[in-house]
């Protein structure tokens, strides 16, 4: 059965966003009367390389980046492959990466590969967090040789929120002579960034989390940054990326970063009320539960909270029937067998691992939709903990 | 998403014969909090070895919830006799099937009936004595090749979705491999009654830490306003957390080593090395 989008309560952001209507209308007559190709010769098709062009402006505009820097990708994962992989070619001498054990997949799981796949020819560091995910400078200065051939960490961690001192971690690698590649996925859109006054060489970016469709993504690329693209083909984007363009997903992303410009003191003033106000609700009213993460080095929208003795996907199986949805860092529901690398990474005890549960907000949630979830969400864990043999002896 | 019946959403959403019988016969307590599930499930059985009742506690996702519930409505008015031929399969059935990743909640559930009927009976649990090959959720070589054979099972990843086994450090998948070649050629056995070597498996290690920090350790530690958290097990190497007083204390490496590690090889495992999780 179908559920209809004014029915939920969506708080699963970090996940994915809706599109902002301004975004689809933008879109539109890229879907239907403008379906011309770019490099096209005929002012038909090339007509639609000034639009593009526009929405490379809106979105270096964003980055405080040049047009110049932007290059249009399929999504974030593409992005940061096409930048770490860019950084081991330009870098053939050099065999050692670091990156950290929170990051998403999409840089993780490829680091991983880098080392099993080559024989061991590359070496990643992977940096620990602390208990509340924050990064420690130290070992990351001194995990930096001159057999570093980039450095990969995220801005903002995707599941708890915490956000690492890039900035720093980039000049710092920078004066080493090391490149630096930021996954800024969750970030953009969110707090403000300034790439012209950072160190920052590569930084990847996703249209679907800051309400543009799925689809499109971004890498920017610092001018003056030795690149080799990913995506071999036409002279599209100037031979960085080939491959048609995704017209009508560029021109929403383009509107969705004139948006987010726009509601970026909203998102750190409402939203993030919102989520103080769901997060300490919730904390308060439920007992056995806890943060995961640093409680201000944080994005304004998210919240990670684990209740203790239960389990996430029993968890987010009953707020489905109240139409919540949110996510998990439990086993079950990553269909893997453990818990969240993240949350394994923080040293969050096993009694609390699996049953976290991760709330992402946007500026279309509303304060009743958090009283909502206050209201709804501790007769849940109740339910579940009266189920679970470990509770009792709490 | 995972695609759930109607059965399964039913029995997780309204579980049936959920606590614990206070008198009850026999008792099956399988899985941990640190695997991320765990069931204990009481039956009651009468003087003409008729199961009359039978309740269940459960942490774990929908499926190993609605795979407790399930089992204990089946086992109400169940013979004995015919409850030890329940297998995994029985309690999917019953449920309209699960998705295959979830098969192992219906092994739990038969599992902890085991040992429910195990514990009635006083009998020694066959399938626990066998080797260790996953230590990540310490499942035996008997508890692999048993689920191959009942469940006609063909690759590594069968063995997982129906064990666990294989689905943590995935370490043991060339041992999985060669289980399933020799079962399926036959030439694997399950034991004629001559219990093999036994040792600790990581579960019951992990369990039996869990047990002696929170009986003695946290109780003496949290005397001094001190606090202590089980953080990971990995072999021998125990990762814990100090908190409270401990955490900023400057003698906390010497209660680490001294008394927590001392304490633990005592009585868990000599082999072991505490350390702390910065």
């Amino acid at each position: 059965m179908a559920v209809l989008p004014e029915q939920v309560i969506y708080m699963d952001n970090n996940a994915t966003t809706r599109v902002a209507p301004e975004v689809l209308d933008a879109m539109m007559p890229y879907l239907t009367q403008f379906y011309g190709n770019p490099s096209s010769m005929h002012t038909f098709g090339g007509q639609i390389g000034q639009a593009i062009n526009q929405a490379r402006q809106e979105i270096a505009s964003l980055l405080g980046a040049e047009p110049s820097e932007i290059v249009f990708t399929s999504c974030g994962t593409e992005s940061d492959s096409t930048a770490i992989l860019s950084a081991l070619q330009t870098n053939p001498e050099k065999n050692h990466l670091v990156t950290t054990r929170v990051e998403h997949p999409a840089v993780k799981n490829l680091c991983d590969n880098l080392e099993s796949f080559t024989g061991r020819k590359y070496h990643v560091t992977r940096l620990p967090v602390a208990a509340d995910g924050v990064l420690d400078m130290q070992r990351f200065k001194e995990s930096l040789t001159d057999d570093t051939a980039i450095v990969s960490v995220m801005w903002a961690n995707n599941e708890t929120g915490v956000l690492f001192p890039v900035e720093e971690m980039a000049r710092i690698a920078k004066e080493r002579g090391i490149l630096f590649h930021t996954d800024a996925v969750q970030a953009v859109g969110k707090i403000p960034i300034r790439l012209k006054e950072t160190a920052i060489d590569f930084l990847s970016l996703s249209g679907h989390k800051l309400h543009a469709p799925k689809g499109v993504g971004v890498l920017y690329v610092r001018k003056g940054t030795p690149y080799i693209p990913f995506m071999n083909g036409g002279h599209q984007e100037h031979g960085r990326r080939g491959g048609t363009e995704n017209v009508a997903s560029i021109i929403g992303l383009g509107r969705a970063c004139v948006l987010a410009a726009e509601k970026m003191a909203e998102e750190n003033t409402r939203v993030r009320a919102l989520r103080d106000k769901l997060e300490q609700g919730l904390l308060s009213t439920i007992p056995k539960s806890l943060l995961n993460g640093h409680p201000s080095q944080r994005l304004p929208n998210t919240a990670n909270i684990s209740f203790e003795y239960v389990e996430g996907e029993a968890i987010l199986l009953h707020m489905n029937q109240y139409n919540i949805c949110a996510s998990s860092g439990s086993a079950c529901t990553s269909g893997s067998l453990e818990p969240s690398h993240v949350l394994r990474a923080m040293g969050v005890p096993f009694t609390a691992a699996h049953g976290s549960i991760r709330f992402s907000l946007s500026i279309y949630n509303t304060a009743q939709e958090v009283d909502f979830v206050l209201a709804t969400l501790p007769g849940i864990i109740a339910k579940l903990r009266a189920l679970s043999p470990f509770w009792e002896d709490q | 998403m995972w695609e759930y019946t109607d059965k399964v959403q039913d029995h997780f959403i309204n579980p049936r014969n959920v606590g614990e019988i206070e008198d009850a016969d026999g008792v099956g307590n399988v899985g941990s909090l640190a695997c991320g599930d765990a069931l204990r499930l009481t039956i009651k059985v009468d003087a003409n070895q008729i199961i009359t009742d039978a309740k269940f506690k459960t942490f774990g996702c929908a499926s190993a919830i609605a795979s407790s519930s399930v089992l204990t409505e089946m086992l109400k008015g169940m013979k004995l006799e015919e409850a030890k031929k329940l297998t995994n399969d029985d309690i999917a059935k019953a449920l309209g099937g699960l998705p295959k990743e979830k098969m192992h909640c219906s092994v739990m559930g038969r599992e902890a009936l085991e040992a429910a009927i195990a514990n009635y009976t006083g009998a020694l649990l066959p399938m626990a004595q066998g080797e260790v090959v996953c230590e990540c959720f310490g499942v035996t070589d008997l508890e692999i090749i048993r689920a191959i054979r009942e469940n006609s099972l063909t690759s590594v990843e069968d063995i997982t979705n129906f064990t666990k086994a294989g689905g943590g450090c995935g370490k043991c998948e060339g041992k999985l491999r060669a289980l399933l070649a020799e079962t399926v050629e036959g030439t694997a056995g399950l034991p004629a009654g001559a219990p093999r070597k036994k040792r600790m498996t990581t579960l019951e290690k992990i369990k039996k830490i869990e047990e002696v920090i929170e009986r003695e350790i946290k109780p003496t530690l949290k005397k001094d306003g001190g606090d202590i958290q089980l953080v990971d097990v990995d072999g021998d190497f125990v990762t814990v957390s100090l908190r409270g007083a401990c955490a900023n204390c400057s003698s906390s490496r010497t209660t680490l080593k001294e008394y927590v590690e001392k304490k633990l090889r005592e009585q868990v495992l000599e082999s072991l090395i505490v350390e702390e999780d910065k």
